[in-house]
């Protein structure tokens, strides 16, 4: 062992002063030094974590004394994060004076370090961003699944909270009310998402072949009127259909004039899916057109030649030639359309807003998607610890099929990750 | 029997030019129809807008005195210039910061070899999986914890932040095109990484960049989610939270001048896609169709 590593591990930085590298060797104690003056908070960080506070709301003297359960569970976390940056910053001291030691002793320029450094220096603000604005969350949410977070008797600051094990997942799956609403939601969440992904994917096939078809002439006319739902932003859109497909809007008006009923499209439980698989298609049927569009065009027109010397149908050729060509190029789309339509949040809560209301669920209506449900948990109703556990469930669900689709992105294929 | 043949290729091709137009008609009626159900809600929203009432019961497609009031009333007697002028700033700072975190990461991850890049890879490919919004109670708390509530900031680091994963991959998946020879050389030439990136990488990646850009650009337009949660107060208000509360208040009574203003919000982003369409549908399929 290298003395300047013993020395490194000793105390942060030694080592490198050892091997003459000051400046670094300053920057390195300077960390452990910082480490260890907030041991005391790291120790009351984990505490925090640990009981989620004690000290239930109360007045002295007419101040208001409370430990809250949720910024010590916080607080406790980003105390970890920030450990465990501190070891992996140890380790790597360590390292680095073993290395510089074996290396022997050559002075580099500043620059040089500079430009060797690169990566780390370069990667230092976006996973910083990562693991605080993303990571962190994600931790915390799994977290409060195993609380009892939630309103009314649960609430910081006036309440404390306290760690209860699995019980919010024995309550999901075991009371009928929760249990009721998580069945039906989900089983309306997996037609919609098929549905969904089915409709817009076949609506962008048949755009993208109308246009392609040789005997269309303008074709540039008609592919920029159809992408048109794609520019617009979304929200725009839907919000607009909202209102066409409202009572007193224009569809039920046309549907007077040529002598038919009045319909309640948004507010039957029937009709409100259908008008949300119509409009995510008049929304996503451009999508759709835009990538097939040039898969279209790269078939070779020989296949075509030679299956209408043999003297192949219209169906036959789209079944044999088309499809497979199309569906092979675009599986990895298809699944991500899917996860997409699994979450699409923001159509539901813009057309329907869940509606119309459901008397046998708890907090959702009869078109809420698993993810409108948790946001109106979170939101509406405070009930933080069960929309917890249905995230966790969505994740589940969601994450092999995306995790199917990022290993068939050239991204993953470069790097070759699993060995 | 010549003129037999000659006849009966006469027909055949009549026969077929009958054929070939009835598959004319056919297809021209499908494109007609599409269109009309494409430019339906469109011309219906640009028709409301001109009308001169203001609720949803009285108003026509084709307004008989059409007039541009509601479109003076949004700068006159709403909130809609704060709520363009806020959207306009996230929206920049979101677009600058993010091409700038993601595109760095993104080369770094495609170009060089370092300790702990192979657990850098797989931690962004896992976070990837999880839809940021779910984690909103917690991102509320951090926010509130950090005092960044009810500011332009606060909203602008998550949106970056939570657009790393998704587009890191997308834009590392184009840069691994480009050959690695061409930085070499430039190395051999004497130029830093930095140089290198900005002066080798940067040019060549610019479809990339610019989908990236314009996503990023474009998506604080219309996530109300954690614009509703993080943005409490009236001077802080975008237009995505603006135009919600406009249509999905009890009454209707300010329709029109919904119509007027999402017609607003909607023609500068359609103009933007116009110009720079080839680049989505490039950015769109980079990452992801097989070849």
């Amino acid at each position: 062992m290298k003395k300047s590593q013993l020395l490194s591990c000793i105390f942060m930085g030694l080592g490198q002063i050892y091997n003459k590298q000051y400046l670094k060797g300053i920057m390195f104690m300077l960390i452990e030094i910082i480490a260890l003056i907030n041991i005391p908070n790291f120790a009351k960080a984990f505490w925090g974590l640990y009981t989620l506070g004690e000290v239930k709301f109360h007045y002295v003297n007419g101040r208001a004394v409370f430990d809250h359960s949720i910024f010590l569970m916080l607080k406790g976390l980003i105390a970890v994060l920030l450990l465990i940056l501190v070891m992996i910053l140890y380790i790597f001291n360590v390292k680095d004076a073993k290395n510089y030691a074996e290396k022997g002793i050559k002075r580099t320029s500043f620059k040089d370090v500079l430009d060797n450094m690169f990566p780390y220096i370069v990667l230092t603000p976006g996973l910083l961003s990562i693991m605080f604005l993303i990571l962190l969350p994600i931790i915390f949410t799994v977290l409060v699944a195993f609380t009892n977070y939630s309103a009314p008797y649960h609430l910081p600051p006036r309440n404390l909270v306290d760690w209860v094990g699995f019980q919010n997942f024995k309550d999901l799956f075991k009371m009928d009310i929760w249990n009721n609403t998580l069945k039906g939601t989900l089983k309306w969440t997996i037609i919609w998402a098929f549905l969904a992904t089915f409709t817009s994917y076949f609506g962008g096939l048949f755009l993208a072949m109308l246009i392609n078809s040789q005997e269309i002439k303008l074709k540039k006319l008609w592919r920029s009127i159809f992408i048109l739902p794609y520019a617009i932003p979304g929200l725009i859109s839907m919000l607009v259909m909202r209102l066409m497909f409202s009572g007193p809007g224009i569809i039920n008006d046309i549907l007077e004039k040529i002598g038919l009923q009045r319909v309640d499209w948004l507010t039957e439980p029937l009709n409100a899916k259908i008008v949300l698989i119509l409009i995510n298609l008049w929304l996503g049927a451009p999508y759709f057109m835009a990538l097939m569009t040039s898969i279209l065009t790269n078939i070779p027109k020989d296949l075509y030649e030679s299956a209408d010397i043999d003297g192949a149908s219209f169906l036959h050729k789209f079944f044999h030639i088309t499809l497979p060509l199309v569906f092979y190029s675009t599986t990895p789309l298809i699944i991500m359309s899917f996860a997409y339509n699994f979450n699409n949040f923001m159509l539901i809560y813009a057309v329907t807003d869940g509606g119309p209301v459901n008397p046998d669920y708890r907090y959702a209506g009869h078109t809420d998607l698993l993810i409108s449900w948790i946001y109106k948990m979170t939101v509406e109703q405070q009930q933080y610890h069960m929309a917890s556990v249905v995230t966790m469930l969505i994740f589940l669900i969601i994450a092999p099929a995306i995790a199917f689709f990022f290993t068939r992105t050239r991204s993953f294929k470069e790097e070759d990750l699993i060995q | 029997m010549m003129s037999l043949e000659k006849n009966l290729v006469i027909s055949s091709s009549r026969k077929l030019n009958s054929k070939k137009i009835m598959i004319r008609i056919i297809l021209y009626t499908f494109l007609i129809i599409n269109s009309i159900i494409v430019l339906f809600p469109i011309i219906w929203i640009i028709g409301s807008s001109l009308n001169p009432g203001d609720s949803l019961y009285s108003s026509s497609m084709f307004p008989k005195n059409p007039t541009f009031i509601h479109y003076i009333e949004l700068f006159t007697k709403t909130d809609y210039p704060i709520w363009y002028i806020n959207t306009l700033k996230i929206a920049f700072a979101n677009m600058i910061l993010s091409v700038i975190l993601t595109s760095f990461t993104a080369y770094v991850l495609s170009r060089f070899k370092f300790k702990g890049k192979k657990i850098t890879l797989l931690t962004i490919l896992i976070l990837q999986v999880f839809p940021s919004f779910l984690t909103l109670t917690a991102v509320y708390v951090l926010l509130m914890q950090l005092n960044l509530l009810n500011t332009h900031l606060g909203l602008v680091l998550f949106y970056s932040a939570a657009q790393i994963p998704g587009n890191t991959w997308v834009v590392k998946g184009y840069l691994d095109q480009i050959p690695k020879s061409l930085d070499e050389a430039a190395r051999v030439d004497g130029a830093s990484n930095f140089t290198t990136f900005t002066k080798i990488i940067l040019p060549l990646a610019k479809p990339i960049i610019v989908f990236l850009a314009l996503t990023s650009f474009t998506g604080p337009w219309m996530d109300f989610i954690f614009q509703r949660l993080v943005l409490r107060s009236a001077d802080k208000k975008t237009l995505a939270v603006g135009l919600l509360e406009m249509v999905t208040g009890q009454s209707n009574t300010k329709f029109t001048t919904f119509a007027a203003g999402a017609i607003l919000v909607a023609i500068p982003i359609v103009i933007i896609f116009v110009f720079i369409q080839k680049y989505i549908i490039e950015g769109l399929s980079a990452g992801a169709v097989k070849s």
